[in-house]
């Protein structure tokens, strides 16, 4: 199902970007335009300045050092650094009972969608899952999750309309305790991560999770859109401060030339890339797969 | 996070000989700092590219003027071409027979729902009488959404069990029926790449005629950008671009490559959550964002939209006439606070971005936090006339705020120190050492 689906969406991406690489990288002389071109290749693929010039100073290096002449030579070291800076993903620590997921991000990222994608992938593992509505600020974002919470048949713990968002995580933790859930989702208000108070009551709500249950919780995920340039760098770096981050999800990696920033995410902060959404339907869901992914990219 | 390009480019032009033509060389060096700022800003590749050639070829041969450096006159032409890019901001086209009808289309997120929202209200302050179109059947709770948010700015929502063109053919039949003047289409976000949606997008241009088709595309959005827009153009036929979530801290690059490829205007800016957060863009501003130099304009900004103004009045008053307290001090310490973290707003400006400044964020965060316990501690009357602090009251004071006697000396001290330099200020006009805006 994950080679499926993550084939599909990359295979556009591999034809517009690094479809292109490879053919690239073929039977002729290496040259410096060979790097440069490389490095340009890997910026538009949204890696970043630092990240291709890091990644293309190394492949010179190897390149000299391995005695590689031809630029398919340099297809394998390629790989090899691209492999080296995304890390491990760790399975989901849902050891805990209920096992506490907070998915955090910024507007419009895709963090409810992502929470019914989350829940319909735990519950196709036998697992009973409950969502906390705690974005109480957005107009109609409970009821988008209740509807979600009536498709999958996953009960929905919510509030009223701007109540404190820390207040239905509280009880929502409460309720999966006495429900005995295997899993709690709690999604979150999206927010700017330049907003010094939106991310305090990030914080805040973070805290009262703790407190509610000592240990969760287990997995803070930040739902990011595959779609982002640059500043997905600076939104992990401000989410991580602020909650910790466990993980990112990759959302939205459907379209076309998508995923470059999950190298400089996995390399800078080491925060790894845990799962992906990869459609519109609410299974395109899958587990990130490192070396799948640069498969996917790269052949 | 990122350096200032001017100094930067100071930096780099340093170790030249002052000249009086900028040379080729010259302006290669340059360039190569003004390609990596342009692409930490997420212009597009080739965008990037085709632009430089532009820079070079005004900028080579290009006499220095008197008045400026060379890196100052590189920082000039690029920031004048990147303004001229970036074109003049486009006004809405409300010409036509009414109800005119405003078709805002976009990827899932982008903020559109929002954004329709924004614009109802707007037009409507404006004396147009608008309906809004929830076209989205997509995503769950849309419709209800726009109709929480219409009921908000008080705009008729239009809503129905059909399929999305149905729906908006309807509306529009609806508003011409009810007089409206403006109609605004919310759709379903999509892919550009998604066939079956584009042709539905499509389907809707044809039954509505839209005077507007507008691209609403996230700020954040990297290299994606250009296709994103392209794909739009190409078979929707935009008329124009919003940039949305401009609030935060990305530089916004986006705009560049979406504007370059389709050439329409940039229409407007949502910089907010709140349903008046839309503002029609400023293309010099953008500019300076986009090269990295600070964001003076958005510190004031923010200065005027989070301190109280009555507030800052009074104690501007009471500044020059002496009679400033520490209680005083305490509440402009606190709208201060309101703005955020000391070290977002140093690093809004240009110059003060670099790492340096933010080693003393967390020193000057906790200095903030013990000035107000310190204060806090004290009662009304040492607030007002801080002489009556004794020895005893001083104990009093560190123990109720967890500091000590030292830190509260050291507050007296500083706080008589700032009067006596606002009496002396007072005497002259202007603030000595701090540049006058042009």
């Amino acid at each position: 199902m994950f080679a499926k689906g993550i084939r599909e969406s990359l295979e556009r991406t591999r034809n517009q970007v690094f479809g292109r690489i490879i053919t690239f990288l073929g039977q002729n002389d290496l040259t410096q335009e060979t790097f440069d071109e490389l490095e340009a290749m890997l910026i538009q693929a949204d890696l970043g300045t630092n990240l291709a010039d890091d990644l293309v100073a190394g492949l010179e290096v190897r390149a000299e050092r391995e005695g590689i002449v031809r630029a398919d030579g340099l297809r394998k070291a390629l790989r090899q650094e691209l492999r080296r800076r995304l890390g491990d993903p760790p399975p989901l620590d849902l050891s805990a009972r209920p096992a506490v997921i907070l998915l955090v991000g910024v507007n419009g990222s895709g963090k409810t969608t992502t929470a019914a994608k989350l829940a319909r992938y735990l519950l196709d593992q036998r697992r009973s899952v409950m969502f906390a509505a705690g974005d109480t600020f957005r107009a109609a974002a409970v009821e988008q999750l209740q509807i979600w919470g009536q498709r999958l048949n996953v009960p929905v713990i919510a509030g009223q309309p701007n109540a404190d968002p820390g207040a239905v995580a509280h009880d929502a933790v409460m309720a999966a305790k006495n429900r005995d859930s295997h899993v709690l989702i709690v999604d979150t208000a999206g927010r700017l991560q330049t907003k010094y108070n939106l991310m305090e009551e990030l914080k805040k709500v973070r805290g009262v999770i703790a407190k509610a249950q000592p240990g969760a919780p287990h997995e803070t995920l930040l739902v990011l859109d595959a779609t982002t340039g640059q500043n997905a760098l600076s939104q992990a770096k401000a989410f991580k401060d602020a909650v910790h981050l466990t993980g990112v999800v990759l959302a939205k990696l459907d379209g076309s030339a998508k995923g470059g920033m999950a190298f400089a995410i996995g390399s800078e902060l080491g925060v790894p890339i845990r799962y992906v959404g990869t459609g519109e339907r609410v299974e395109d869901f899958a587990a990130f797969v490192p070396d799948r992914f640069i498969e996917g990219l790269l052949e | 996070m990122f350096q200032n390009l001017s100094s930067k480019l100071q930096t780099t032009f340093d170790n030249l000989a002052r000249r009086g033509k900028l040379s080729e060389a010259d302006v290669d060096l340059a360039l190569r700092e003004v390609r990596l700022a342009l692409l930490e800003a997420d212009v597009h590749f080739s965008v990037v590219k085709s632009f430089l050639d532009r820079v070079r070829a005004r900028a080579v041969g290009a006499e220095v003027s008197r008045a400026l450096n060379p890196a100052q006159q590189v920082v000039k032409i690029v920031n004048e071409e990147l303004v001229a890019t970036l074109g003049e901001p486009g006004r809405l086209n409300l010409k036509g027979p009414q109800p005119r009808v405003v078709m805002l289309v976009g990827l899932q997120g982008s903020g559109k729902t929002t954004m329709a929202a924004k614009l109802a209200k707007k037009l409507r302050d404006q004396g147009e009488r608008v309906m809004l179109v929830a076209a989205d059947l997509q995503r769950p709770a849309a419709v209800l959404q726009l109709q929480t948010l219409g009921q908000a700015v008080d705009v008729p929502v239009f809503a129905t069990q059909a399929t999305p063109v149905e729906v908006a053919g309807q509306a529009v039949a609806a508003g011409e029926k009810q007089g409206k003047t403006v109609v605004i289409v919310d759709t379903a976000g999509r892919l550009q790449i998604d066939d079956a949606l584009m042709n539905e997008l499509i389907a809707i241009r044809e039954r509505t005629k839209p005077v507007e088709v507008l691209l609403v595309a996230d700020a954040m959005t990297g290299q994606e950008a250009v296709r994103i827009a392209e794909g739009f153009h190409k078979q929707v036929g935009l008329t124009g671009l919003i940039l949305t979530k401009i609030d935060g801290d990305a530089r916004g690059g986006a705009a560049i490559s979406m504007r370059t490829v389709t050439g329409v205007p940039i229409k407007f800016l949502g910089v907010g959550e709140k349903t008046d957060a839309v503002e029609t863009f400023d293309p010099g501003r953008l500019a300076s964002r986009i090269l990295g130099m600070g964001d003076i304009l958005g510190l004031i900004e923010k200065a005027e939209a989070t301190l109280d103004r009555e507030n800052a009045q009074q104690a501007a008053e009471k500044l020059v006439s002496g009679q400033f307290t520490l209680e005083d001090f305490l509440t402009q310490l606190k709208e201060v606070r309101k703005m955020g973290p000391i070290g977002q707003l140093l690093g809004m400006i240009p110059g003060l971005s670099g790492p340096k400044m933010q080693i003393d964020e967390q020193a000057a965060e906790q200095q903030f936090k013990r000035t107000e316990a310190i204060i806090h501690s004290m009662t009304l009357r040492e607030r007002r006339s801080p002489e009556v602090l004794n020895g005893s009251r001083k104990r009093r004071i560190a123990a109720g705020s967890g500091t000590t006697v030292y830190d509260v000396n050291q507050l007296v001290k500083q706080f008589k120190d700032m009067q006596k330099m606002i009496k002396q200020l007072g005497n002259r006009k202007g603030i000595p050492g701090l540049p006058r805006f042009r």
